[in-house]
């Protein structure tokens, strides 16, 4: 069954983007946090608890719902597939998205989407990430 | 060699006209970055006839090639003059700046001038933008930081590095606080920002950045962020983290203890890393880069009134810092570590010159050198609240003696007397390690005069009390050299153990730069070389080095130690050091 990127312990969270970094070393070849899908950030200073967005793995995801070239298309078991070929750059994905996980890379003016590849979780020190089958009825 | 077609980004910001420029250098490849950037930088505009806090002396930042681009590469390094010793100053900084800098797309800031009123500086992606800071001034740099996010694009990416009051006093040992936690602390560095009327500065970035060969990358990445994670190499930093130090110096009778009558401390388990985890610990945290987490933050619970009332703070702890507000002010109990460890992070004051002075002022006042009158509160071993208002006095500097211990403890020695039993070496405030020679002779000849050129005190449990002079002079000095390289990388000194020479090749040329043969061993003779001229220009001399009379009454792991050994190790260190 596919599975979906998942938050399973976000207070053991230390901070140490290895998940971030590991994403945009896999998925995009690059050295960089903004062109990682998933987003880790304080919550209001380090004093502050840690929180991660990331793609929701929605089983019927609003992104791909308001693509109109449909170059973000629903993937079975959560979350969306992404075409890049077919994009267009419009950004609905980005407005669609009720969990705000979806911006665009200024490099291309394309979007940055979850491929739901778990490269973060494998290497998350402290199991606060996994892939994990998508809830039934959604995210 | 390095590629010719490296250039280093510099960033220049101009306090005297509030302006910024860039410069690109394509001649300093060969320094890698960090220390050995900053050593160069430094050396090029620093003005020997000026004094540490001239609004012309410069303040140098500087990351290197690897910088959170491999795990345990997350150190910040800065070179100044320092206040605090009138020489030579050089410290590190974790948490986000680094990264910020990295996604900011610079590889050193060079800070010159004064400002005409407070401001900071907020730095970005080939923008620099200031912002009057009147109204910051005087205020502790939790309130600083908490008002600086509400302007500062990048939460959680960003970094904000500020002074606090004492930066702002002129205080000789006034640190730079980092993202809450992480500190340029030692050696002055926030009398310094203080002097340039720069309460902060804020850095952000959103750049990337392409990865040259992928593959060989990933390896390295992989085995660096393996060995740190599932081997027991850096299991010490995981755990308990630098407070497991505590018990294992206290057992050696290691252990700085009141000033340093003592060096073992009968309350030792009661401020030990385990009394501080299992009692406080909230949880860790890690800089950037680093999946270890060393951070450790604990609770700091205390009640304000009767009932249920009270209230908490999250402060982080650490080896040094509960050494010197804890053993060596004589004070067993968590509480009183916090709450000085508390007030330091507030007051933006080094937490090691702190407690060093402190402990001195303590004894000082027991023999009669200090008025009681003139120090306005009571000193004594084992009780915080002297210590606390004396600090927050220290920071004030309501009448000459507090004047003069703003200056630091060699100042307040000069002055006052007692300076067999000033903690000073090389006139730094020691660290917590009275493990014996090797400390003793490390922090005194160390560029910094820090227990970090050198490690002189793991020099001294490994060779043990039998050790060979010869042998313990050329580890100094073999060590110092190779932390330039480390330096220069900005590798934290904790994964050391996971960045031997050949790893640290492998990470650079993954990046397109060739570092084999001799580059690393000569980088680091070359670095250590210029910082020990500069810093003769600053007036240091080998010759006038002591040895206070009490680190050598108070037996050390290798029993008491003898003057005339110590001389001679010094001698051995001049010939051999070549400087």
């Amino acid at each position: 069954m596919a599975r979906v990127l998942t938050v399973k312990h976000m207070n053991r969270c230390i901070a140490c983007y290895s998940c971030m970094l590991a994403c945009t070393r896999t998925v995009s070849g690059r050295f960089s946090l903004a062109a990682s899908a998933i987003q880790i950030r304080t919550r209001g200073g380090l004093q502050s608890k840690l929180a991660a967005d990331v793609c929701l793995g929605c089983a019927e995801p609003a992104c791909a719902a308001a693509c109109p070239p449909e170059a973000l298309r629903p993937r079975p078991g959560g979350g969306v597939r992404f075409t890049r070929a077919r994009c267009d750059g419009c950004g609905a994905c980005v407005a669609a998205c009720i969990a705000r996980v979806i911006r665009m890379d200024p490099e291309d003016d394309r979007p940055i989407v979850c491929v739901q590849c778990g490269a973060c979780a494998k290497y998350c020190p402290h199991d606060i990430l996994e892939m994990a089958a998508v809830r039934e009825g959604g995210a | 060699m390095v590629p010719e077609e490296r250039v280093l980004n510099i960033l220049h910001l101009d306090l005297d006209r509030l302006s910024w420029k860039k410069e690109t250098r394509a001649d300093l490849g060969d320094y890698l970055g960090g220390v050995g950037l900053a050593s160069k930088l430094f050396a090029e505009r620093w003005r020997p006839t000026m004094r540490p806090l001239d609004p012309e002396q410069p303040v140098v930042l500087a990351i290197g090639p690897l910088s959170t681009v491999f795990p345990l590469v997350t150190k910040t390094a800065a070179v100044f003059h320092s206040p605090l010793t009138g020489e030579w100053g050089e410290s590190y900084a974790g948490m986000r700046l680094a990264l910020a800098l990295r996604f900011a797309g610079w590889d050193a800031l060079v800070i010159t001038g004064r400002a005409a009123q407070p401001v900071y500086a907020s730095v970005a992606p080939d923008r620099v933008s200031f912002r009057d800071a009147r109204g910051l001034w005087g205020l502790s740099t939790e309130e600083t930081g908490r008002i600086l996010r509400e302007w500062e694009a990048g939460r959680g990416h960003r970094s904000i590095i500020r002074i606090g009051p004492a930066g702002e006093r002129g205080v000789a040992f006034a640190g730079v606080n980092v993202d809450t936690y992480r500190h340029f602390g030692r050696l002055g560095l926030g009398a310094v920002f203080g002097a340039k009327n720069l309460k902060a500065l804020a850095a952000y970035g959103d750049k990337n950045f392409p990865i040259p060969d992928r593959k060989a990358y990933r390896a390295v990445y992989d085995e660096v962020f393996r060995r740190a994670v599932n081997t027991g190499l850096l299991e010490k930093y995981h755990g308990l983290g630098t407070a497991g130090n505590i018990m294992v110096l206290d057992g050696l009778g290691a252990l700085p203890t009141r000033n340093l009558r003592q060096s073992r401390f009968e309350h030792a388990a009661r401020i030990s890393g385990e009394a501080f985890a299992k009692q406080t610990l909230l949880r860790k945290l890690a800089c950037p880069g680093c999946p270890v987490g060393c951070i450790h933050i604990g609770l700091y619970r205390r009640r304000f009134d009767t009932g249920h009332e009270y209230e908490s703070t999250a402060l982080a702890y650490d080896h040094e810092l509960i050494y010197a507000l804890g053993s060596l002010l004589g004070i067993g109990e968590t509480d009183g570590v916090y709450a000085l460890i508390e007030k330091v992070e507030l007051l933006g004051l080094d937490a090691i010159t702190s407690g060093v002075l402190l402990a001195w002022a303590t004894e000082a006042l027991e023999k009669g050198l200090l008025s009681a009158d003139e120090l306005e509160v009571r000193l004594a071993f084992g009780e915080p609240e002297g210590y606390l208002a004396a600090l927050d006095r220290v920071v004030g500097q309501p009448n000459d003696l507090y004047r003069t211990l703003a200056r630091g403890l060699e100042a307040a020695a000069h002055t006052y007397g007692g300076r067999d039993f000033a903690l000073t070496l090389g006139g730094h405030e020691m660290a917590g390690y009275h493990t014996g020679y090797g400390f003793l002779l490390g922090q005194a000849v160390g560029a910094r005069h820090s227990h970090l050129c050198n490690a002189g005190y793991a020099a001294d449990q490994d060779l043990g009390p039998d050790f060979d002079a010869g042998v313990l002079v050329d580890r100094l000095i073999a060590e110092e050299k190779w932390r330039q390289v480390l330096n220069s990388l900005c590798i934290c000194l904790f994964g050391r153990g996971l960045w031997d020479r050949e790893t640290v090749r492998a990470a650079l040329e993954c990046l397109g730069i060739e570092a084999g043969g001799s580059f690393l061993t000569d980088l680091g003779d070359r670095i250590f070389r210029l910082k020990n001229k500069v810093k003769r220009e600053m007036g240091f001399d080998f010759g006038t080095l002591r040895f206070p009379r009490r680190c050598l009454e108070t037996p050390t792991l290798q029993g008491r130690l003898d003057e005339a050994v110590l001389k001679d190790l010094l001698k051995r260190y001049i010939a051999k050091a070549g400087v």
